[in-house]
């Protein structure tokens, strides 16, 4: 086999392939006047903008902002659907008394709530961390619930069997037993926190992501728009690693983990 | 002959009268007071009468298995003595401290092996019991493993080192070995028996594979339709002596079942016991 056909061969496998080509049309496209800079910007003068954002430590301040919002609608939207869950799932009472209302809540598309969220809470931080808290509930108490009651009901007979209390059985059978169903609402409810955030932000934000978007987008900036878009696929990408990193940690258990 | 007959407890016109010819009237040898006691033990799932007036009792240390064919109500039985389900009102004793090994080991399968045999053990050296049941198993080596690592056979005997930690005074089994290959099964009669021998709990095994229940058993009870339809008292000292009385009792029992008696060397897996132990 010749050096070309081998380079060939590894080329028409190679999946970072068609992205490159990709970014290498709209570059040669800006350049070349084709595509405009207010429709698109240069992918080497986005590269550029993040540098500089970067560099001036405007990217990073309004980051913060955004990721503290993010931080604190999951802290309290995640506790509140474990503990809906846990009371759902442990109870027969608790199950009447939480799941229906937990299902009205689903009905409901959380964004559209923005607005009653407005008048209740003005325009401050308060009604986007209480959107993000309130995204998050449900995925986190649908799983939550879920698992708790597939837990198999032999373990917890052989836990009874051997004389634990109910304390103990949820302690060490049920819990534990939900953990991975748990991470997967949290998985769900990471990624759906980004997306409510965008939202959340357009309202009259006077710092975060939604508010670099949105002054970008009355000077028609799109080098810094493209930045933010980069910036939210990276938050998606890192909040799913990091429950990628807790699963591989708290499920060891597990075959496919074990045998690796 | 080195059997003790012994007759169904209740003299219930509606018993098969195929017992009659085994059976005789003589009173069960139950010398010590019993750890287990039923009188007149009904359940039902609805309308279903799945055990009706049965009488049982078990002394301490005694060997107990259970003979029956699928569907007798055997586990329904042993759910009884391990306090699993409602007795409501009736005449049930039970000891206080009991464990039950399952056909399948139901192992948590979050916690190491050690923890699983110290799951709620309340003393401070909860570790280092569960080292010893394990070592007593021939598991020290894998304290540390998974369970969802484990062999079959593994997983039942740290099952039954889980059990034997409790120390208690009735252990139940059921059907502990029946999804273990033929060998791995005789290999764990002997480490039962020698686990009976070392902390004598009164043992009620269920299985319903005659030749297991010859090899181990003090006493063995057959049920059949939810009533005891049969027992047999077996003095005979486990491994050769027992050989030798298995294929009359073999027979019997099999009668007393109802199945056919295949043609295949009478206590073959006594024998085997024979062997294997010095
Ligand atoms: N929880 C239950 N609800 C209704 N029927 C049951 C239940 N458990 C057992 N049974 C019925 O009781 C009968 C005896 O079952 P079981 O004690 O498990 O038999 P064995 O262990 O001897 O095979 C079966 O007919 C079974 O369908
Ligand atoms: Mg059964």
């Amino acid at each position: 086999m010749s050096p070309f056909t081998r380079l060939a061969r590894s080329l028409g496998t190679a999946r970072w392939l068609s992205p490159l080509l990709l970014l290498a049309v709209l570059e040669a496209g800006s350049r070349s006047g084709l595509i405009p800079e207010r429709t698109l910007a240069a992918p080497s003068q986005v590269l550029a903008t993040l540098w500089a954002m970067t560099a001036s430590g405007e990217l990073t301040d309004n980051l913060a902002v955004s990721f503290l919002r993010i931080i604190a609608g999951l802290a309290i939207g995640v506790t509140t659907g474990i503990v809906l869950a846990l009371v759902a799932g442990l109870s027969r009472q608790g199950e009447v008394a939480v799941d229906p209302l937990m299902q009205i809540k689903r009905t409901i598309p959380t964004l559209a709530l923005t607005p009653l969220f407005i008048v209740w809470f003005g325009i401050g931080e308060t009604p986007k961390i209480a959107l993000i808290a309130f995204a998050s509930i449900f995925p986190v108490y649908l799983n939550l619930y879920g698992g708790i009651r597939g837990i198999d009901v032999r373990l917890l007979e052989g836990a009874r069997s051997l004389g634990l209390s109910r304390a103990a059985q949820v302690w060490h059978v049920i819990l534990p037993g939900a953990l991975p169903a748990l991470l997967v609402g949290l998985r769900y409810s990471l990624s759906v926190s980004v997306l409510v955030l965008v939202v959340a932000e357009q309202i009259n934000a006077t710092a975060g992501l939604g508010y670099l978007i949105n002054n970008a987008r009355d000077f028609m900036r799109t080098d810094i728009i493209l930045v933010c878009l980069m910036v939210y696929a990276v938050l998606g990408l890192a909040a799913d690693g990091l429950v990628r990193a807790v699963e591989s940690r708290a499920l060891v258990w597990r075959p496919s983990i074990v045998s690796q | 002959m080195n059997l003790l007959r012994e007759p169904a407890p209740r003299k219930d016109p509606a018993v098969d009268a195929r017992l009659n010819h085994f059976t005789s009237p003589a009173a069960p040898a139950v010398t010590s007071e019993p750890v287990v006691s039923l009188r007149d033990f009904t359940r039902r799932f609805g309308d279903n009468t799945i055990i009706s007036g049965l009488n049982l009792q078990i002394a301490a240390g005694e060997f107990v298995i259970l003979l029956g064919r699928s569907g007798s109500g055997k586990t329904t039985l042993l759910r009884t003595l391990a306090g699993l389900d409602p007795v409501e009102g009736q005449d049930v004793t039970i000891p206080g401290s009991r464990a039950v090994v399952f056909q399948d080991a139901r192992l948590l399968p979050w916690k190491k092996v050690w923890r699983n045999v110290a799951l709620g053990l309340k003393r401070g050296n909860a570790r280092q019991l569960a080292e010893e049941a394990l070592q007593e198993v021939g598991l020290g080596h894998r304290l540390e493993a998974w369970p969802l690592t484990l062999s079959g056979g593994e997983a039942q005997r740290v099952a039954l080192a889980r059990a034997l930690v409790r120390e208690p005074q009735l252990l139940l089994l059921d059907e502990p070995f029946a999804a273990l290959d033929a060998l791995t099964r005789l290999r764990m009669h002997e480490l039962v028996l020698s686990l009976w021998r070392r902390h004598r709990p009164a043992v009620l095994m269920v299985t319903h594979d005659v030749d297991e229940a010859i090899a181990l058993a003090d006493r063995i009870v057959l049920l059949d339709g939810g009533k005891i339809v049969a027992q047999e008292r077996i003095t005979a000292a486990r491994g050769p002596e027992r050989a030798t009385v298995a294929a009359p009792l073999r027979k019997r029992l099999l009668d007393a079942l109802g199945g056919v008696v295949e043609e295949r060397p009478a206590g073959e897996i006594v024998a085997l016991h024979a062997g294997a132990r010095p």
